[in-house]
């Protein structure tokens, strides 16, 4: 049988060490784990890698991990919303490595981690700063640079419903990053509103298949 | 002579964005970066189907909800409170920009902080290295929209021009503008000219030059700047 639901957090986060990658979806406040991100504060982990479209904003989740200094490296690529001063201050004092990534760019190299993809050529960023040193190859008379993959140890999403196989669907907006990071992460998370009966979900509307998720867990 | 000390007025940033909302043709999928191009939205011809697309994952969003109704999961790029039109969908991440790098948006919307006479643009980092750089989805939508337009205040806070010859600041993509709109004319860019083709009542061309860092050509039927008055937010 299986059943993907766990009921505690260190159920949840079992595996998850010093100096892990994670993925963290969301855009802004909407679709962000903001308790599977505190559940690793509780845990004590540090040294992290996050991979995140923003580098934490308000008072929850990633930006709690910011400010207890638990976090090596951020790569994204908008960390300058008007909400996000904790990664301002760490920036300016030299305290996080940020990795700024064109929220395109960020979003396919995790579907390539994801889908087997060793790297993939875009015209996004040629000509700017963000291709120094890459690799740019003319195709059909057209630059594009070379992206590689963004694998990463635990992603943690946020859905709306899910099963015990683990499959999901989202809300509205706050689907954002969730479904690319689901299927990207060694090991995914998700926390959602609600868990239901097998089948309750129409096939149909299952946005994320089960076989990308290992551990639901329903936080109200 | 600095744009402050001209003596007419120029167009508030609700009147520039009623004039790029005009050029918007019926059935366009449309990107409006975050900022000042967000109030475009709301000067969209009621007489004409637009796609708002946002970045984040929506087709077809609308308005600005009333006061009470906003939700924290339905969000614009610009991450205030937006609402769904009937007929719009929700997708995911990479399949959002998919629709912007493979070329199916029509028109995209951006501001600026310089903007070269070949059509560089430059709008997300600029040389002050204290602060972190954020790009966003930028550079995705500069080399992906079918066709690219600048809103921008012709001139910065301090009167320094910001179209120019070249770019000093960090570049977000290569000769991908295609027009700009200011509070003070609108500029097409064409073979690496700039080229006049609406100019405010009352500004006479040489005045608009010497806000400009690069030579403007005025087309031969350079038409005065259309606006509307009482466009307020």
């Amino acid at each position: 049988m299986i059943d993907k639901q766990v009921h505690d957090f260190d159920t949840a986060l079992d595996g998850l060490s010093d100096g892990a990658t994670i993925m963290i979806s969301g855009f802004g406040a909407a679709g962000a784990p903001h308790d599977l991100a505190e559940a690793a504060l509780e845990r004590g982990v540090r040294d992290l890698v996050i991979i995140s479209n923003n580098a934490g904003e308000g008072e929850r989740g990633l930006s709690r991990l910011m400010k207890e200094r638990r976090i090596r490296k951020v790569i994204c690529s908008f960390p300058t919303s008007s909400n996000s001063e904790i990664v301002k201050e760490l920036y300016a004092a030299g305290a996080i490595e940020l990795e700024i990534v064109p929220q395109g760019t960020l979003s396919e190299r995790i579907r390539a981690a994801a889908a087997g993809i060793g790297g993939f050529y875009t015209r996004t960023s040629v000509g700017t700063p963000l291709a120094d040193g890459k690799e740019i190859r003319t195709i059909d008379g057209i630059d594009y640079a070379l992206e590689y993959p963004l694998h990463a140890d635990f992603a943690f999403v946020k859905g709306l419903l899910a099963d015990r196989w683990g499959n999901l669907t989202y809300n509205k907006s706050a689907r954002n990053f969730g479904p690319s990071m689901a299927m990207a992460g060694m090991v995914t998370v998700a926390q959602v509103g609600r868990i239901v009966e097998l089948g309750a979900i129409d096939p149909e509307h299952v946005v994320t298949p089960g076989i990308f998720v290992d551990r639901v867990m329903e936080i109200k | 002579m600095m744009a402050a000390a001209l003596k007419v007025e120029k167009l508030t940033r609700p009147q520039v964005a009623w004039r790029i909302a005009q050029d918007i043709p019926d059935g366009a999928y449309v990107n409006l970066g975050i900022g000042a191009p967000e109030l475009v939205a709301n000067f969209l011809p009621a007489d004409r189907e637009i796609v708002i697309h946002s970045e984040n994952g929506i087709l077809g969003m609308g308005p600005t909800p009333p006061k009470g109704e906003e939700d924290p999961d339905l969000i614009n790029a610009g991450k205030r409170p937006a609402s769904l039109l009937k007929g719009g969908s929700y997708f995911h991440h990479t399949d959002s920009f998919a629709m912007i790098r493979g070329g199916h948006i029509d028109l995209c919307v951006l501001g600026a902080f310089q903007i070269a006479q070949n059509g560089d643009l430059a709008n997300w980092a600029t040389l002050d290295t204290s602060r972190p750089p954020g790009v966003g989805g930028a550079m995705d939508l500069a080399v992906g929209a079918k066709r690219l337009v600048v809103m921008t205040d012709h001139c910065t806070r301090d009167g320094q021009p910001k179209l120019l010859e070249s770019c000093s600041y960090p570049l977000t993509g290569l000769g991908v503008v295609n027009r700009v709109y200011t509070d003070l004319a609108v500029i097409d860019i064409k073979d690496g000219q700039f080229v006049v083709r609406e100019i405010l009542a009352g500004l006479e061309p040489a005045q608009l030059q010497e806000v400009t860092g690069a030579a403007l050509i005025f087309a031969d039927d350079c038409a005065e700047l259309k606006t509307e008055t009482g466009v307020t937010e």
